[in-house]
């Protein structure tokens, strides 16, 4: 079983080529506040992630989901 | 401030208010034909008003609506479980129903109410739903309400559907599916052999929505599922009165008898004024003018290919394959404004589509063709777009 950093590490490392401003990427980092991402640039991120693990990930966890640590936590509860 | 989320609309109108241009509240001041009309002062052809099969002017429509408000009044004052259920309601239920050959049917008051209460009401919490991306706005409010899970899937990517289906494992026979015939901001029409295929793999049900193919596809009118040879995979078929049927409602055919109980949970329907008694009548003679006359759905694709073909061989940037909706993509916001004013400007009115209607980023000038459109009205709107070519506002494809 995968553990909460390493979830982490693959959502950071797969957000890089999304992170045009070069900031910083860690569990606080908000991916609409901080990096900017457009609607469209989530779901191509949010399909990264759902490829990498296998998981579809449901449109109604998204309004939970503020910084990149809170969607790794969601995307461990979905691969449980 | 309560006000404070609406400011960027309050800022985009103030900028179309002083370029002087309405394109979403342009007021049509007087209808001449089923394609003509005057709008904003000048007489137009109509080139966006789904009017598909040409029979929002028809006479006999016209005549049925007005005998039926002769004899049933002008509302019904209530709702179909309190005091608004009519004999023509019923009648054209069962009307509607044996149009696609089928028992059981529910009739809304709009097209809108009928797709977004299915939506919300077939799946609740516990099920899971798989929608194309870029589903009309009536199928997101209704999923949103529904507390299912609500999984996306590519937009007519069968793959994509595949996949997610078989991510599922045993929750995927008890999924919704949902999907569109022709999607109605490109013109497209969905892969219905390949999600009818998935759907036989995994199981589940399959909810698509006719609203923009009935009357366009199929060899009597029912849609793009009859046009695919799948309707004994389609589980529940929602469409409109008011694109090819000239009026407005909508509704819900099914072979599942479940649906009659199904009826009473939907608010859509529940908490509602049902449809005018002239409204009914006059689609009750639509659909059996749809029935009559195939000719009208020959004529559409006549005038659907010569539209396609004349705005492809300008270089302007269209969809694969011609459809009775036939879009063109343009570059930016500012553009798309300049060029629906000059269209309006030339006599052609169109659909000025921008995020978030349009999917993804695309800004669009939407056009929608009707059987009712002469070959000379369909030359005069290529004309116009040519115009525009011309002087450098419309973008050309790089394919041309």
């Amino acid at each position: 079983m995968t553990d909460y950093q390493e979830y982490l590490d693959f959502l950071c490392s797969a957000l890089e080529s999304q992170n045009k401003k070069n900031i910083p990427l860690n569990e606080n980092t908000a991916l609409v506040a901080d990096i900017g991402l457009s609607s469209l640039e989530v779901m191509e991120y949010i399909e990264k992630i759902e490829d990498h693990f296998d998981i579809s990930i449901p449109l109604n966890i998204l309004p939970d989901v503020n910084t990149i640590g809170e969607l790794a936590h969601k995307v461990k509860e979905l691969n449980l | 401030m309560l006000f404070d989320k609406f400011q960027a609309m309050a800022d985009f109108q103030a900028e179309l208010a002083q370029r002087q241009v309405t394109p979403f509240g342009a007021v049509t001041e007087k209808i001449l034909s089923a394609t003509e009309g005057i709008v904003e002062g000048r007489p137009v052809i109509l080139a966006g008003t789904n009017n598909y099969l040409g029979l929002s002017y028809d006479p006999r429509c016209i005549k049925a609506a007005q005998d039926a408000a002769q004899q049933w009044g002008t509302g019904t004052t209530g709702s179909r479980l309190a005091n608004g259920s009519f004999a023509e309601h019923q009648a054209l239920e069962s009307e509607i129903a044996a149009f696609y050959g089928l028992d059981h049917a529910i009739v809304f008051s709009t097209g809108y109410a009928a797709t977004m209460g299915m939506c919300a009401t077939l799946a609740g919490p516990g099920d899971v739903i798989l929608m194309d991306a870029d589903s009309h706005a009536s199928i997101y409010s209704g999923v949103k309400q529904s507390g299912a899970e609500i999984i996306r899937f590519k937009h007519s990517n069968p793959e994509d559907l595949a996949k997610r289906m078989r991510r599922l494992g045993d929750r995927a026979g008890q999924a919704l599916i949902i999907a569109e015939g022709i999607y109605s901001m490109l013109g497209d029409v969905a892969p219905l052999q390949e999600i009818a295929a998935i759907k036989r793999e995994y199981g589940g049900y399959l909810l698509l929505d006719e609203a923009h193919s009935m009357g366009a596809l199929g060899d009597t009118g029912r849609g793009a599922a009859q046009a695919a040879g799948v309707e004994a995979d389609v589980d529940f078929t929602v469409g409109t009165f008011s694109k090819s049927l000239g009026s407005i409602g909508g509704f819900c055919v099914s072979r599942h008898a479940e649906l009659e109980a199904i009826r009473f949970c939907i608010s859509a329907y529940i908490f509602t004024a049902s449809s005018s008694p002239s409204i009914i009548a006059s689609t009750r003679e639509a659909l059996r003018i749809i029935g009559q006359e195939p000719e009208r759905r020959t004529r559409l694709w006549e005038n659907a290919n010569r539209l396609y073909q004349g705005l492809k061989s300008l270089g302007l940037a269209v969809g694969p394959t011609a459809s009775p909706v036939v879009a063109v993509e343009m570059v930016d916001r500012s553009q798309t404004i300049d060029c629906w004013k000059a269209l309006l400007e030339a006599g052609v009115y169109v659909n000025l589509v921008i995020p978030p209607a349009s999917p993804s980023t695309n800004f669009l000038l939407r056009n929608s063709v009707s059987a009712a459109h002469s070959s000379e009205q369909i030359d005069t709107i290529i004309a116009a777009y040519a115009g525009l070519r011309d002087t450098g506002l419309l973008p050309v494809s790089q394919d041309s």
